[in-house]
C-alpha cells in the first residue's frame, strides 16, 4: 500500500490512516474531565453605542457557572496586532460595538447547550449608529467609523512609498505620460474583488488548562499559529512563553483564517485560569461567518496602457481596501502582498495606490493568496480587456511583455526581485496541453451554432516562502507576541540510538501533508528508511521556535532549515562513521542506510551502528560530544515567486445566466517537487477557491451592517457538482534562494483561477457586448448582464 | 439503538442533537460537526443503511434504530474500499469533511458500484470539502467503485504514479 520512496516520488501520505478511520483528534473531540463550556453574546447591529447590559437572567441559569463582561477583562488590555495601524479590538465590547458578531459578554456553563441558553439570555441595550459599510462612503469619511481616528483611511499603499528606505523611483509619471502618447491605448474598468469568508469546515475551536500550581496554561487550539498564540497568551498574563504550552491538533483546513490569535483563544484562558476548570470554546458556524476574519473586500479602478501592437507603456491600479473595523494580525499590511506583485509576469512602468479604510465590519487578514490575488486579479483582467480591444490574443499580448528567461533575476519597480522563472516555457506548456488552436476552433463552431461559449486565459506571479529578515522591519513577524523579529524557518532532526530519526518542524499542517513530505526530505538526505523518519509539529513543548504555516512558506523556508540539520547531522555522523571504520571523515559517503569509505564500499557501517554510538561515551571519537541532533534556523535572501498560466473553457446559458466550467488546464511552476501528489492536491483546492470566488461566494453586508451571508444557504460553496476534473501540467524552474529550489504551491491555485474564469466567461459574452462583471459571476447576475449589453 | 453493531442505551435531554450524543456521549468522535444545519456533510452517518446528516436530527428520533458511523466501517481492521481509496487516491488533506464524504460515498456505492464521473459528483453533492476540489475525492470513488467490481483501478493522474 504505502510506498517508500523519497524525493519526488510517489509516496501515499502518512497522516492519512487515522484520518480516515476517524481516528484522527481535533480540539473539539477533547472532553477533559470538569470540562465547561464557552458561549458567547454577540453584537447583532453594525454600529452601536451600548447603554446597558444586563446578565442578572443569565447568571442564575441552570448549569452557568460565571459570564463576564468588559469590566471584568478590561485588565488584559486589547490583544495588540503585529502591524499597529488601525483601531485594536477589545477582548470585550467596551461601550460600543462596530461590527455585527463583536463579543460582548462570556457565558461559561457545565454544557455547550446550557452556555448558548444562558448568552441568549444576555439583555443589551443599545443606541444604534448608522453603520459605514460602503467603500467609497468610508473613504470620504462622510461618517466616521471610530471618533478618535483622524480619518477612515488608516493607511495608504503605493508602490514607491510602501518602504520609505529603499527610496524606489515613483513611476506615476512614466505611466501617466505614456497615456498622452498619441498612439496609446488605453482601457480602464472598475472593478470589485469581493469580500470572502474563509470557511475552513473545521470549525475554530480552543480548549485550555491552567494548572495553578505550576502556574502554566495548556492550550490546544485550531490554529495554524501555536507559537505565536503560546507567545500572545504569555504577552497578555505577563508570563514567559515557556509557561504556556500550545498545541495544534489535527486542524481541519486553515486557509489564513487559523492564522490570526483571536480574542476568544484569549478569554477561553481568562477563564480557565478564573475558574480552576478546562474551557472549550468551538465556534458556530454563524460565529465563523461573522466573527473570523475575512478576505479580499476590495473596489478599485485598473487602467492598462499599451500600443495598438501589444506592447504595455504602464499600468495603474487606484483602490480602497476594506480592512473591517478593527485591525487584528497583519490586517492592514495585507495588500502589500499585493504590492509585490502587482506587475505580474510583466515588465513595465507601474503606480498604484490602495487606500485601508475601516467600516463597520468584520477584520479582514489573510485568506489564501492574501493581497496577491486580488492584484493579479485587477492586472490580469485588465490585460484580457487591452487584447480585446487590440484584438490580439491574449496569449500573444502577454508573450510581448513578459520578462525575459535571461533577465532574472529581475528587479521590479517596487524594489523586490523575481528570483527566477521562464514564462514563455509555462504559456508554451498551456498551449500544448490544451490543444488551444484545436479550443479556439472548437469556441468558434460554438459560437457560429449560437451557443456562448468563451476561453479564458489567466497568468500569474506569486510571492511567498515568507522568511526574508527585511520582511520584520515592515511589520511581518511576531515580534508584538515577544517571539523574534524574524520569519525565518526552524527545523530540529535528531538520530535517536535505534536510528530512526525524530524531526520536529516550525510550522504544521492544516492539511497540506507535512509529516509526509518532511518524512520523504530528511529520509533522502540521510538515506535512512522513510519509515523509520517521523514528524512532530504544532506543539511549543517539543520546538523552541515556530513561526506557523502561512504564505506557502513552509517547504521553502522550514522545509530547507529542515534539509541543513540533516546535513549538519551527516557531519557529526561521518566523524562517528570514520571513527568506527579507521577511516578519515572527509571519506565517508552515506548511501542506502549505511556509510562507507569512498571507493571502498565494503568498509561499511551501519546507520543503527552510528546511532548507537552517538549515545556511549566509549564509541565516540575524542572531542566529539554524545548525541546526534541538530537545529538549525534558515533566513533566506529572497522571497519565492511560482508562477504560471490557466486556462479554463467555460459555456454560458444566455438564458438562464448559468456559467458551466467545461475545461480547466493548469500549468504551474514552483520549482523543485518532493511529492507530486501533494502538490496536485494543493493546487486542485487552490484552484477551487479560486473559482469559488468566480463564481459564487460573496460575503455581503447590507447598509445597516447586518451580515446577509451567515450560513452556507446564503454563502454557498462550490459543490463537487459544480466542477470538472482538473488538467494539471507544470514546468519546473528551480529557485536558488534556498538548497532544494523548492518555492510553494499552497496559494498559486488560488492566485491564478478567479480572473482566469471571468476571462473566460466575458469571452464567452463578449460576442453579445458584454466588457465586464463583478464576481460572483452568480446566474441572476451574468443573466442581468446579457440583458444590459444587449439592450 | 445499534452503533457499529453495538447495543447503546442513555437517557438524553430531548434536544440533544444526534451527532452530539454520538460524539459526547459514545465518544464516536470521527463524526464532525461543520455547520449545524445540514449544508457541509461532516456529520454524516449511516442510519439504517441511508446516509444522513446526524446535526438535524435529535438523538431520540434515532430510537431503535441502526446506526453506523466511521469508526465502524472498516471490517474488522480491513479498509472500507472507499477508505482505501481516499488514501490511495490523495482523496484527502486536513480530514475534517473525509468522515462524512466517505459515509455519503460509501452510501452511493453500495447503491451503484459503477456510477459515472458525473454520478459521483452528484452523489457527493451534499457534502463540502474546501481543500481537495474534489478532483481527487472522484478518483477515490472511482477507485472504490473498481475495487468493489473485483476490477484493477486506473492509474493515478499525478507526475510519477505508480
Amino acid at each position: 500500500m504505502a510506498t517508500t520512496s523519497v524525493m519526488g516520488g510517489d509516496v501515499r501520505r502518512r497522516e492519512d490512516p487515522a484520518l480516515i478511520k476517524g481516528r484522527g483528534v481535533y480540539v473539539d473531540d477533547l472532553q477533559p474531565t470538569g470540562l465547561l463550556h464557552v458561549a458567547f453574546s454577540r453584537a447583532p447591529v453594525g454600529r452601536a453605542k451600548i447603554k446597558s447590559v444586563d446578565t442578572s437572567a443569565a447568571s442564575s441559569m441552570p448549569g452557568v457557572v460565571a459570564v463576564f463582561t468588559h469590566d471584568d477583562v478590561a485588565e488584559l488590555g486589547p490583544l495588540v496586532a503585529q502591524v499597529p495601524i488601525g483601531k485594536l479590538r477589545p477582548l470585550l465590547a467596551a461601550g460600543e460595538v462596530n461590527h455585527v458578531g463583536e463579543a460582548i459578554a462570556m457565558v461559561v456553563a457545565e454544557n455547550r447547550y446550557q452556555a448558548q441558553d444562558a448568552a441568549d439570555a444576555i439583555d443589551v441595550d443599545y443606541d444604534i449608529l448608522p453603520a459605514v459599510i460602503d467603500l467609497k462612503e468610508a473613504k470620504s469619511d462622510a461618517t466616521k467609523v471610530h471618533d478618535e481616528l483622524d480619518s477612515n483611511v488608516i493607511h495608504t499603499w503605493t508602490y514607491h512609498g510602501y518602504w520609505a528606505a529603499l527610496g524606489l523611483e515613483d513611476q506615476t509619471p512614466q505611466v501617466d505620460a505614456a497615456m498622452e502618447r498619441d498612439d496609446a491605448v488605453i482601457v480602464s474598468i472598475e472593478m470589485t474583488n469581493q469580500r470572502l469568508i474563509p470557511v475552513a469546515i473545521e470549525p475554530r475551536s480552543v480548549m485550555v488548562e491552567y494548572n495553578s500550581g505550576y502556574e502554566r496554561f495548556t492550550v490546544h487550539s485550531a490554529t495554524q499559529v501555536p507559537h505565536a498564540l503560546a507567545g500572545a497568551i504569555a504577552t497578555m498574563f505577563g508570563m514567559s512563553p515557556s509557561d504556556v504550552r500550545a498545541i495544534a491538533p489535527e486542524v481541519g483546513g486553515g486557509f489564513g483564517a487559523k492564522l490570526n490569535v483571536y480574542n476568544d483563544e484569549i478569554l477561553a484562558a481568562f477563564a480557565a485560569k478564573k475558574l480552576g476548570r478546562p474551557v472549550k470554546w468551538t465556534e458556530t458556524r454563524r460565529e465563523a461567518a461573522g466573527a473570523t476574519i475575512h478576505g479580499r473586500g476590495w473596489i478599485g479602478t485598473a487602467t492598462l496602457v499599451g500600443t495598438k501592437d501589444g506592447q504595455f507603456l504602464g499600468y495603474k491600479l487606484e483602490a480602497i481596501a476594506d480592512m473591517g473595523a478593527y485591525s487584528q494580525n497583519f490586517t492592514v499590511a495585507i495588500p502589500l502582498l499585493g504590492l509585490w506583485v502587482a506587475s505580474g509576469q510583466y515588465k513595465m512602468p507601474v503606480s498604484w495606490t490602495v487606500d485601508c479604510v475601516v467600516t463597520n465590519t468584520m477584520t479582514t487578514d489573510a485568506y489564501r493568496g492574501a493581497g496577491r490575488p486580488e492584484a493579479i486579479y485587477y492586472l490580469e483582467r485588465i490585460i484580457d480587456a487591452f487584447a480585446r480591444e487590440i484584438g490580439m490574443d491574449p496569449i500573444e499580448v502577454r508573450r510581448k511583455n513578459f520578462w525575459q528567461k535571461d533577465e532574472f533575476p529581475a528587479t521590479m519597480g517596487c524594489g523586490f526581485s523575481l528570483d527566477s522563472g521562464d514564462y514563455e516555457a509555462a504559456i508554451d506548456k498551456l498551449i500544448e496541453v490544451s490543444g488551444y488552436e484545436d479550443l479556439i476552433r472548437r469556441r468558434d463552431e460554438a459560437r457560429a451554432e449560437g451557443r456562448q461559449v468563451g476561453i479564458g486565459i489567466g497568468s500569474y506571479v506569486e510571492v511567498c516562502g515568507f522568511g526574508p529578515a527585511v520582511l520584520a522591519e515592515i511589520g511581518f513577524s511576531w515580534s508584538n507576541y515577544g517571539l523574534p523579529a524574524s520569519f525565518n524557518g526552524s527545523g530540529l532532526v535528531r538520530v535517536n540510538p535505534d536510528a530512526s530519526v525524530t524531526v520536529v518542524i516550525g510550522t504544521g499542517p492544516t492539511g497540506q501533508g507535512h509529516e509526509t513530505t518532511w518524512a520523504q526530505i530528511i529520509s533522502d538526505r540521510l538515506g535512512i528508511p522513510w519509515e523509520n523518519v517521523r514528524v512532530r509539529h504544532g506543539d511549543t513543548q517539543e520546538h523552541p521556535m515556530g513561526i506557523g504555516t502561512f504564505g506557502s512558506r513552509s517547504i521553502s523556508v522550514d522545509g530547507a532549515a529542515t534539509y541543513n540539520a540533516a546535513e549538519e547531522i551527516k557531519v557529526k555522523a561521518a566523524k562517528i562513521a570514520a571513527h568506527l571504520l579507521e577511516a578519515a571523515p572527509e571519506d565517508i559517503v552515506f548511501e542506502d542506510g549505511a556509510a562507507h569509505v569512498a571507493g571502498s564500499p565494503e568498509r561499511s557501517i551501519e546507520w543503527t551502528a552510528i546511532a548507537k554510538s552517538a549515545y556511549q561515551a566509549h564509541t565516540l571519537p575524542e572531542g566529539v560530544e554524545s548525541g546526534l541532533e541538530a537545529h538549525t534556523a534558515f533566513s533566506p535572501g529572497n522571497a519565492t515567486w511560482p508562477f504560471g498560466t490557466h486556462l479554463a473553457l467555460v459555456e454560458v446559458d444566455a438564458d438562464t445566466g448559468d456559467v458551466e466550467i467545461l475545461e480547466y488546464y493548469a500549468v504551474d511552476d514552483c520549482g523543485n517537487r518532493v511529492n507530486p501528489m501533494i502538490v496536485d492536491g494543493q493546487i486542485h483546492g487552490g484552484i477551487t477557491q479560486g473559482i469559488g470566488q468566480a463564481l459564487f461566494e460573496g460575503a455581503v453586508y447590507d447598509s445597516s451592517g447586518n451580515l446577509l451571508t451567515s450560513s452556507l444557504l446564503d454563502y454557498p460553496l462550490p459543490t463537487a457538482a459544480d466542477l470538472p476534473s482538473f488538467q494539471l501540467s507544470h514546468t519546473v524552474t528551480p529557485t536558488d534562494v534556498n538548497p532544494m529550489g523548492v518555492k510553494g504551491i499552497g496559494e498559486a491555485g488560488t492566485i491564478g483561477s478567479a480572473h482566469t474564469i471571468v476571462n473566460a466567461v466575458v469571452d464567452a459574452l463578449s460576442p453579445l457586448g458584454v466588457k465586464h462583471i463583478d464576481m460572483p459571476l452568480r446566474p441572476k447576475r451574468v443573466w442581468a448582464a446579457i440583458q444590459e449589453a444587449s439592450n | 439503538m445499534t452503533v457499529n453493531g453495538q447495543e447503546v442505551t442513555a437517557d438524553v435531554e430531548p434536544r440533544t442533537l444526534l451527532v452530539h450524543f454520538i460524539r459526547e456521549n459514545l465518544h464516536l468522535t470521527g463524526t464532525h460537526v461543520g455547520c449545524e444545519t445540514g449544508y457541509c456533510g461532516a456529520c454524516t452517518i449511516h442510519l439504517d443503511g441511508k446516509p444522513v446528516k446526524s446535526c438535524t436530527m435529535l438523538a431520540v428520533q434515532a430510537d431503535g434504530a441502526e446506526i453506523a458511523t466511521i469508526e465502524g466501517l472498516a471490517d474488522d481492521g480491513a479498509l472500507h474500499p472507499v477508505q482505501e481509496g481516499f488514501w490511495e487516491r490523495h482523496g484527502l488533506q486536513c480530514g475534517f469533511c473525509t468522515p462524512g464524504m466517505i459515509m455519503s460515498a460509501a452510501a452511493l456505492l453500495a447503491e451503484n458500484d459503477n456510477p459515472s464521473e458525473d454520478e459521483i459528483r452528484h452523489g457527493i453533492e451534499g457534502n463540502l470539502c474546501r481543500c481537495t476540489g474534489y478532483h481527487n475525492i472522484v478518483r477515490a470513488v472511482e477507485y472504490a467503485g473498481s475495487k468493489m467490481r473485483g476490477e484493477e483501478p486506473a492509474a493515478p493522474d499525478w507526475e510519477g504514479a505508480s
